[in-house]
């Protein structure tokens, strides 16, 4: 499947089927992040049931330094 | 005491959390500045960089409140959405509402920082807007809810202190929410002008993280602040065109 992952055109692998699938692929379910998904901020109670579909634009933030 | 919305902090000033020259010395200049709210921005994460380190997860947050920006945002719906990435970390309330509406300035747009807060504010975040130091604006977000003020000296980073004491005084003067002097301050001694002309808090990063000793220059903030304060509350005495001698003129036959 390929997504849209912060501007980014990105083949992930068939297994990843929700937002809680892509962040542990990229191995990021224990960092400080915030996940948009087609303009949606998903809650983090629903990584696991969000599915995700090619062509979705993923937004994924965090906190940096910052006046 | 500074009573932002439902938060108390002892300290008055609040620090950015970003340039620093490495994660040690923000770490230090952090602890050194007694600072209860930090402030931070939202960007995208490098999703190919995991093992990244990140200051904020190396924060006791138990220790820290969180004032994210929504630097970046050039209009009233961008501000918003930023916003409402920030909260949804669930680590945050409080949203500094950032609209830049010059590049070469930074200066903040006033109309969207207007509609930001407004829409920020019905949904319920603790709203502190960083703008000019134009007084009916403030008065304007202060009618509109905004649980503080944030007027700047002068412009982001420029370290030029306060330019505008006048309207800066004019804002405290007619404030009822606290007002944080915001952005330009570059030296102790102009966060100790904004808290001796009655500000409630001072905000600032650059003046530290740019600093030679970014940890000393914090500690000296810390204590400008308080000095400033201090001074303001015990009451400055009035400036007079000639000399009053503080020797006492009796019993001066010995000389």
């Amino acid at each position: 499947m390929e997504l849209v992952i912060n501007g980014e055109s990105i083949q992930v692998p068939n297994e990843v089927k929700t937002v809680s699938d892509l962040l542990a692929h990229f191995q990021l379910n224990k960092k400080i992040a915030i996940v948009e998904v087609n303009l949606t901020i998903i809650p983090k109670q629903q990584y696991e049931t969000t599915t995700l579909c090619n062509g979705d634009k993923v937004e994924i933030v965090h906190f940096v330094g910052g006046g | 005491m500074l009573k932002i919305g439902p938060y108390e902090f002892q300290s008055r000033l609040l620090l950015g959390t970003g340039k620093y020259p490495n994660m040690e010395v923000q770490k230090q200049a952090v602890e050194a500045s007694g600072a209860e709210i930090l402030t931070f921005a939202v960007r995208r994460m490098n999703i190919f960089a995991p093992n990244q380190p990140n200051f904020l997860e190396n924060l006791d947050l138990t220790k820290y409140k969180l004032l994210p920006n929504t630097a970046g945002a050039k209009t009233a719906e961008e501000a918003v959405r930023i916003a409402r990435l920030a909260k949804a970390s669930g680590l945050c309330d409080m949203i500094k509402v950032e609209v830049i509406g010059c590049e070469k300035t930074l200066l903040p747009d006033p109309v969207e920082t207007l509609k930001a807060a407004e829409i920020l504010l019905q949904e319920g975040f603790i709203v502190l807007p960083y703008t000019s130091d134009d007084v009916v604006l403030a008065k304007r977000l202060q009618e509109l809810g905004c649980h503080a003020i944030m007027p700047g000296a002068s412009p982001i980073g420029s370290g030029q202190g306060i330019v505008n004491p006048l309207n800066l005084s004019l804002i405290i003067e007619q404030a009822t929410v606290p007002v944080i002097v915001d952005a330009g301050i570059g030296s102790p001694a102009d966060a100790a002008m904004a808290m001796e002309l009655g500000a409630d808090g001072v905000l600032l990063n650059t003046a530290v993280s740019g600093a030679a000793d970014p940890v000393k220059m914090a500690k000296a903030m810390k204590l400008a602040v308080e000095a400033g304060r201090l001074g303001y509350e015990a009451g400055r005495i009035p400036k007079k065109r000639y000399a009053t001698a503080s020797s006492p003129t009796e019993g001066m036959s010995v000389v």
